[in-house]
């Protein structure tokens, strides 16, 4: 039976059989369909409503021919599990890779049912007629390597003991997730991306596909990222990974084994977190000091929560329960190691010597975990080894969350390049 | 295409490196581009013009001249071109000097108000010159640093930079007849062709 490829509007394109793909049991409670969902008649199609890509159904494959990761180890077989948005044109030249932040996955538009309340992570720029435009681009998405939505992880049985994996899954750096990235592109038919975009961790992976794969890809959209992480950064990291080492319930990683889970850790970790995500000025604008009970008044002795507060506790409880604790010890690891230029002398001039692609950057002025100075250490990067790059630099309160967020300059300037890049796809630039 | 980025093109050699400050919508770049495989970054800071230079494909990068080109290394282009961007920098004969370190030769644009009719304004009128290329009021103007073609000659020869070529050009009919013999008081834009 031939697979549907396509979950938004367009023809679907069908793969060989032999490229077909395996369903092996769902983890992590996603159930896969390798059916296209269609719109029950009489009622609305959000995809041609909201700019949607509609109902979307994850897919997922277990590659079996064993993965070398830079720590030294192998994993002999592992599961990605991933969306796709649009359909793949006839000369293959219109795929576009979207590469997750820390705590993302593959569901980066669209809905998983009609009832579901919220769309995937980046829909506010991906769909039809949005920046990533999947009436133009055929749009990959998939959980990383070490994830805990689907994708093989530190949840997953190790094959080896018939347990979960736990502390033992190996560390990942992000040219694991590259390479893994690459083996779904050879499953996929894809021979070169249009465009690798991520944001943040993601734009980490951009730019190592860069310098792995330079002639795997023609354009590279980075946002809100860094060649490196800052000692402040590394240090928000491990107070975060202290948090959930220190719960009581995480007992040295092999928390699943007890039948427990350290979820105060994980939401104290997610606090932190999400403190640094934002800004001052954006959590004054949306909270200030108001109160969500109590009082000042005088004479009253009774607690007083400010907004803040709960909203925060409320971002930790929901998060830890939806996240596993080792993959976010793994994700902050993995985030914390890269350095682009490490085996390149340090040099980032040397290292993009490497690439061949053309670049966008964008930065977010608030945002002081992934500051607008690191966006312009990699455009002046860019700029001493002859390459490509705009560079904008956005206005917003929105601290690095902004990357997620609507704002209309961002998604101007996002669009006008994607169009561009649009463009040499219909003009059969790729071979 | 204006008259001074026409000009501005016989002065820049096939396939070097430019680096153009103040790029506006990046059209100077797109044509030398086309026409003579120039390579090269235009500097912006207007959002606007930005989103324009990437819809053409232009490389353009958001960068305020006036906070410098410390990021850029000497002789890392052929040329650095700024055009009608010297008047609103805070230091201009700073970025000059920044010009000429970044670049072997650098092109230089910007409004001569020696023209007859910035100084007919002030001395009829007893007012703030306001025109067409112009069209600002004193006080929200981001023009702030006028100076006319000779003031700029003086620069010049104060810092000991040469002059490769410099001429104005105007779009007047009696400023084209006229501008060769009294260019300060004819040519409506400066052009400077500058190196070490």
């Amino acid at each position: 039976m031939p697979l549907p490829f396509v979950f938004g509007r367009g023809a679907p394109v069908n793969l060989p059989v032999s490229q077909q793909i395996t369903v092996s049991a769902p983890e992590a409670g996603i159930t896969l369909s390798t059916e296209k969902l269609s719109v029950p008649a009489g009622q609305p199609d959000v995809s041609r409503e909201h700019g949607s890509v509609g109902i979307v159904v994850p897919r997922q494959h277990t590659f079996r021919e064993p993965l070398e990761l830079a720590c030294g180890r192998t994993l002999n077989e592992y599961t990605l599990v991933y969306e796709t948005y649009g359909s793949l044109n006839a000369d293959r030249s219109n795929a576009v890779l979207i590469c997750h932040a820390l705590s993302g996955h593959h569901h980066a538009a669209g809905y998983h049912s009609e009832d579901d309340k919220r769309p995937g992570w980046w829909d506010n720029y991906i769909g039809p007629g949005k920046p990533i435009d999947t009436d133009r681009f055929f749009v990959v998405s998939l959980n990383n390597l070490g994830g805990c939505h689907g994708s093989t992880g530190p949840a997953s049985i190790n094959p080896d003991t018939g347990g979960p994996w736990g502390p033992d899954f190996p560390r990942l750096r992000v040219r694991d997730w590259v390479h893994s990235q690459a083996r779904l592109a050879d499953l996929l038919g894809i021979e070169q991306w249009a465009a690798v975009i991520g944001g943040s961790l993601g734009g980490m992976q951009a730019m190592r596909w860069s310098l792995e794969y330079p002639d795997r890809l023609r354009h590279c959209v980075v946002i809100a990222s860094a060649m490196k992480l800052s000692a402040q950064n590394i240090a928000f990291n491990e107070t975060a990974r202290q948090a959930i080492t220190s719960d009581p319930d995480f007992c040295d990683g092999r928390y699943l084994d007890k039948g427990r889970l350290p979820r105060r850790g994980l939401a104290v970790a997610r606090m932190i977190g999400h403190i640094t995500y934002l800004s001052d000025d954006g959590l004054g604008k949306k909270f200030g000091r108001e109160l969500r009970s109590g009082t000042f008044e005088r004479g009253v002795e009774e607690e007083v929560e400010f907004q803040v507060q709960s909203y925060l506790r409320h971002q930790g409880d929901s998060f830890s329960g939806s996240f596993d604790p080792n993959t976010y010890i793994l994700m902050t690891r993995a985030l914390d190691y890269f350095d682009l230029a490490r085996e390149y002398g340090d040099d980032p001039v040397a290292a993009f010597s490497h690439a061949c692609c053309r670049f966008m950057l964008i930065s977010f002025t608030s945002d002081w975990r992934f500051a607008p100075e690191r966006s312009r250490e990699i455009a002046d990067a860019l700029m001493h080894a002859n390459l490509p790059v705009s560079y904008a630099e956005i206005e917003s309160s929105m601290g690095h969350d902004a990357f997620l967020l609507p704002n209309n300059r961002y998604r101007r300037v996002f669009d006008a390049y994607m169009k561009r890049v649009a463009a040499e796809c219909t003009a059969g630039v790729a071979p | 295409m204006r008259v001074d980025l026409d000009v501005i093109q016989n002065w820049i050699s096939p396939k070097s490196r430019v680096l153009d400050l103040g790029c506006g919508d990046g059209m100077l770049l797109e044509q030398l581009g086309r026409n003579k495989q120039v390579s090269g970054y235009g500097l912006e800071i207007d959002p606007e013009q930005i989103e324009r230079c990437v819809a053409r494909g232009v490389n353009v990068v958001e960068q305020n001249l006036d906070a410098g080109l410390g990021n850029f290394a000497d002789d890392s282009f052929d040329t650095v071109v700024m055009t009608q961007a010297l008047q609103t920098l805070r230091q201009p004969h700073l970025v000059v000097q920044e010009m000429l370190r970044v670049g072997r030769e650098c092109i230089i644009t910007f409004p001569n108000f020696g023209q007859w009719r910035a100084r007919w304004h002030l001395a009829v009128s007893g007012r703030m010159p306001v025109s067409d290329l112009l069209p600002y009021e004193w006080y929200d103007t981001p023009n702030i640093h006028f100076c006319t073609f000779r003031d700029f000659d003086l620069l010049c020869r104060e810092r000991g930079w040469t002059i490769l070529h410099r001429q104005v050009v105007s779009e007047t009919a009696i400023g084209v007849a006229m501008k060769d013999f009294l260019p300060n008081l004819f040519g409506e834009t400066a052009i400077y062709h500058l190196t070490r």
